[in-house]
């Protein structure tokens, strides 16, 4: 049965939580600004409790299984980062706090700086953007304030490979550019001659994901870059695949100019059932001065006895602020943990096991899919999920199908240059045994596939709830579970 | 640790794959820039990671230890112990984005109720699933508004009362668009009657914002501000406290179109900023114009009730260049945060919090008048928060507070060059009447001098 809405469990009268009576003076209240009616839910403490604990049963997370979505590393998060983040110290700390009362933040903070410039190569970091799109929406405002402060004013398009990540054409647009898409070649690389034919003075900059969305590394990146390069251009890495390259190489090195990294990705943050996230931005040496408001730096250096004084810094061409206060703090925090945790062979070994684990699943599974760009993937692969004698069975059902095994689907219909395409990124915290079951399971789909259409065709058969209308749920819009009785 | 591979099982790989080595994997990557040092420092267990972080933490001097009078724009309330029980649900914070509904109606659910409780909180028709915070939730009205009028109308008029974060936010976003006119902080703030804005609107006017209760924690009813922004056409925004909605009216009743603002205070420690969460309400006929995640009721095939993502038309994913926004990622945990804390407070919960904050920051406010030297603004209504003027530099009051383990509020010096003599106080329901005696006593001594 359905879990009732906290509006159908509410009963008139039933408090969650008693504070305090007030232990000062009553004043009177300004009659004229007070609302009449405040229609909030009336539950008791256990109500919340069990229903928020129905709810979350209803979910499959990381901690119930496999979850090989790809582009998104869902990797395992480990513990200590939540017990790390919620040290009172970092806790219970106020973003308007005098400096020295907020010296462990700022520590923490340019600690995390410092060795996200090394693992990237690149000059300086900034970790206020909220998000690996809100790091993008950065990147192409820093592109447009670099462009501008030089009287460039002509360069108005973003080249975006048709591999790139879904958000970068929406980031373009954002940032006042217009997006223009380069198509990939016969092996998944950037269409070189395409890149030259279109890179000239109107040129912003390339949005590269690399390795891309079919989780492919961009074998002319050199080139690439040397083209954009040429043309007057900037080049902006999406790093939300950065998980493959961690101690293999630093896009800072390959001649990249701004970066932004998923620390809900590549850093093991959870993703929290959609956020929060946290999407540094790190720069080379040209754009440092573009960050937006405030870096942390140090503001008085430190010596044997005394460490340093850290503060705000506000770099000189900033294109301002993007958000409120100083980035997604609690997010740094686990961050910082799992870097100290790793060290530098540890963050190597992410990478080469979670390339080692996409090989292995690819190698097996394109004897029973088709796999469109055959040659060794990074840290996913994408197949698709049609047969072409099978004209009634799609990639999602497929998906749904893997549902009823207790697995996550991988993602699907994306990127659109495969058909029907199931993205597959199992990352380097899964076992052997797990992919192997996984693989069994893929198999045994690929059959019933051929053996019983109909069947697949109807999965899920074992969840909370059926294949939803999702027709139904734009054109009869019911966004709220109550409305107050005076509409 | 986190990686599970014995030496057999990788060999066993390689061997499936046909490779000598997981080094081989990596030839596509220029040999030049192949395995480069990474100089970071070597690895640490858990045991002495959370020794390290500790220390890091204990450097600091948090609300644990100081007595807390600083709000501006995030504020320090009690969050019951059910609120973080519930988010450390590992079915909750290690799920993604719920992209696939039937393995995901735990979080589908909570944000319809979160989606609910918002709506009926700002008194608005719908809300969506939630933007990064206050402030990015106000830059994504303007966007909301430009592309509503389809880029015509390019006046934006943000009100000098505005959280100066959030001014400076809209400016970096709205800094992309060509052609577009802001009117904010240019005048004096103190100065400013909120309603004198009006005279700035026009017919090029596409959005208005006001904040509420504003920064300097005035309460103004927008009720004839409403209509008059509407008499021009354009449209009207308000960014509201959402614990000051337990008591005062509901911006709907001033004809807000959209409905923004910080979600802290609902339940989400303040972290040194961050992560918060923004919401964004507005009425039902602006639905599709809006951007970020919206869930919506549905059934499934046997006519259960079930949720899924819905509208997703306006996103970047499916619109591509055109969406009005590009969030994917938004803030999941913090509005389950919120949701949570919104059941359990309730209908007299949230009433009673925002009455002890009322009460307690008036108290606060009378004390401090009886002070010489101190004078209190009082020429408009205010909430929890209050603009003190002081003869005495507000940095040296500050630094003396501090000194005696209190943490007295923001110098507004640093925001307006004309309010520098000016202090901002926030006071809330966790603050006791001792230790806003303590604070007064303070006070009164720096008056003795």
């Amino acid at each position: 049965m359905a879990e009732p809405t906290i509006y159908e469990l509410s009963s008139p009268g039933r408090i969650g939580i008693r504070f305090p009576d007030s232990d000062v003076p009553q004043q009177e209240l300004p009659k004229d600004l007070i609302r009449k009616d405040l229609p909030l839910p009336e539950l008791s403490e256990m109500d919340v409790i069990r229903h928020f604990t129905h709810l979350s049963r209803l979910n499959y997370s990381i901690d119930e299984g496999f979850y090989p979505l790809g582009s998104c590393t869902m990797k395992y998060n480990p513990r200590i980062n939540e017990v790390t983040a919620r040290l009172p110290g970092f806790l219970n700390s106020h973003p308007f706090q005098p400096l020295e009362t907020i010296q462990g933040n700022l520590a923490v903070m340019f600690l995390l700086q410092e060795w996200l410039k090394e693992i990237t190569g690149f000059h300086a970091v900034s970790l206020q953007p909220a998000a690996g799109a809100h790091g993008e929406l950065v990147g192409g405002l820093i592109m447009r304030a670099f462009h501008k402060k030089r009287g460039d004013e002509k360069r108005t398009k973003i080249l975006v490979p048709d591999s790139a990540h879904g958000t970068n054409p929406a980031t373009s647009s954002m940032a006042g550019f217009e997006p223009i898409n380069i198509p990939s070649d016969k092996r998944g690389n950037i269409d070189l001659e395409k890149l030259i034919a279109v890179c000239d003075e109107t040129t912003a900059g390339l949005m590269l994901t690399n390795p891309n969305t079919l989780g492919l590394f961009e074998e002319n990146v050199l080139e690439v870059i040397k083209i954009v390069h040429s043309a007057g251009g900037l080049v902006y890495g999406d790093g939300a695949n950065l998980n493959a390259l961690l101690g293999i190489t630093k896009p800072g090195m390959l001649g990249f100019d701004i970066l932004h990294i998923n620390l809900h990705k590549t850093f093991s943050t959870p993703h929290g059932g959609g956020g929060p996230g946290s999407g540094p931005v790190a720069v080379a040496e040209h754009l440092a001065s573009f960050l937006p408001d405030p870096v942390v730096g140090i503001l008085e250096e430190g010596n044997d006895d005394l460490p340093p004084l850290y503060g705000f810094i506000k770099p000189k061409d900033t294109i301002g602020r993007v958000k409120a206060f100083h980035g997604h703090f609690g997010v740094v925090v686990r961050a910082l943990t799992y870097v100290l945790m790793n060290g530098a062979e540890g963050l190597r070994n992410i990478a080469e096991y979670a390339v080692l684990n996409a090989n292995y699943l690819m190698e097996i599974l394109k004897k029973a899919y088709t796999l469109p760009y055959d040659r060794p993937c990074k840290h996913e692969f994408v197949l698709e999920g049609i047969w072409d004698e099978l004209p009634d069975i799609h990639a999602l059902d497929v998906a749904k199908r893997l549902m009823d095994y207790g697995i996550h689907p991988p993602t699907n219909y994306f990127p659109l240059i495969v058909r029907e395409a199931l993205m597959i990124e199992p990352t380097e915290t899964e076992s052997k045994q797990t992919m192997d079951e996984f693989v069994k399971v893929m198999l045994l789909i690929a059959k019933e596939a051929h053996e019983n259409p109909e069947f697949l065709h109807d999965a899920p058969h074992n969840t909370p709830v059926g294949r939803l209308d999702e027709v139904k749920a734009a054109r009869d819009l019911v966004l709220c579970c109550w409305r107050s009785e005076n509409d | 640790m986190f990686i599970p591979h014995t030496d057999s099982e990788r060999r066993e790989m390689l061997k499936a794959i046909g490779k000598d080595s997981i080094e081989s994997l990596f030839s596509d990557i220029p040999e030049k820039y192949r395995f480069p040092k990474l100089d970071l420092p070597p690895a640490l267990s858990e045991m002495e990671a959370l020794q390290e972080l500790s220390d890091l933490a204990s450097a600091n001097n948090s609300c644990d230890e100081l007595i807390c009078f600083l709000g501006a724009g995030a504020y320090n309330h009690y969050i019951p112990a059910a609120v973080d029980m519930l988010l450390r649900r590992g079915d909750f914070f290690t799920a993604y984005t719920p992209y696939q509904p039937e393995i995901s109606q735990g979080t589908l659910q909570a944000v319809l109720e979160f989606q609910s409780l918002i709506a009926n909180l700002t008194g608005m028709e719908v809300s969506n699933a939630s933007h990064y915070d206050g402030a990015t939730a106000c830059a994504e009205a303007c966007l909301s508004a430009y592309h509503y009028f389809r880029g015509k109308r390019t006046k934006f008029i943000i009100s000098p009362a505005l959280h100066p974060h959030y001014c400076d936010t809209i400016r970096t976003y709205l800094g992309a668009l060509d052609g577009i006119q802001i009117i904010d902080r240019s005048d004096s703030i103190q100065q400013v009657d909120p309603l004198v804005l009006a005279d700035q609107i026009d017919e090029n006017t596409a959005l208005v914002i006001v904040q509420y209760p504003d920064f300097l924690g005035r309460v103004v009813d927008f009720s004839s501000f409403g209509k008059k922004v509407h008499e021009s056409g354009a449209l009207f925004a308000v960014a509201a406290n959402p614990i000051s909605l337990g008591l005062l009216k509901p911006p709907s009743e001033f004809d807000a179109d959209f409905v923004v603002g910080e979600g802290q205070p609902l339940g989400i420690p303040m972290s040194f900023g961050g992560p918060y969460l923004g919401f964004f309400a507005t009425r039902n006929v602006l639905i599709r114009k809006i951007s970020g995640r919206i869930v919506g009721e549905t059934v499934d095939g046997k006519g259960n009730r079930g949720y899924v993502l819905t509208l997703t038309a306006r996103e970047q994913h499916i619109r591509r260049e055109k969406a009005t926004s590009n969030i994917c990622t938004n803030q999941g945990l913090m509005a389950l945060a919120a949701t949570v804390y919104m059941s359990l407070l309730g209908k007299s919960g949230l009433r009673k919090v925002a009455e002890l904050c009322y009460q307690k920051a008036h108290y606060t406010a009378n004390q401090i008048t009886a002070i010489s030297g101190f004078k209190v603004r009082n020429d408009w209504a205010f909430f929890n928060e209050f603009v003190v003027e002081c003869k005495e530099e507000p940095k040296k009051i500050i630094d003396f507070l501090l000194h005696e383990g209190v943490l007295g509020g923001l110098d507004l010096g640093d925001f307006y060059p004309d309010m520098k003599n000016c202090l901002l106080l926030a006071v809330t329901e966790k603050n006791t009447k001792e230790e806003i005696d303590i604070l007064t006593d303070l006070l009164q001594e720096v008056a003795n001098g």
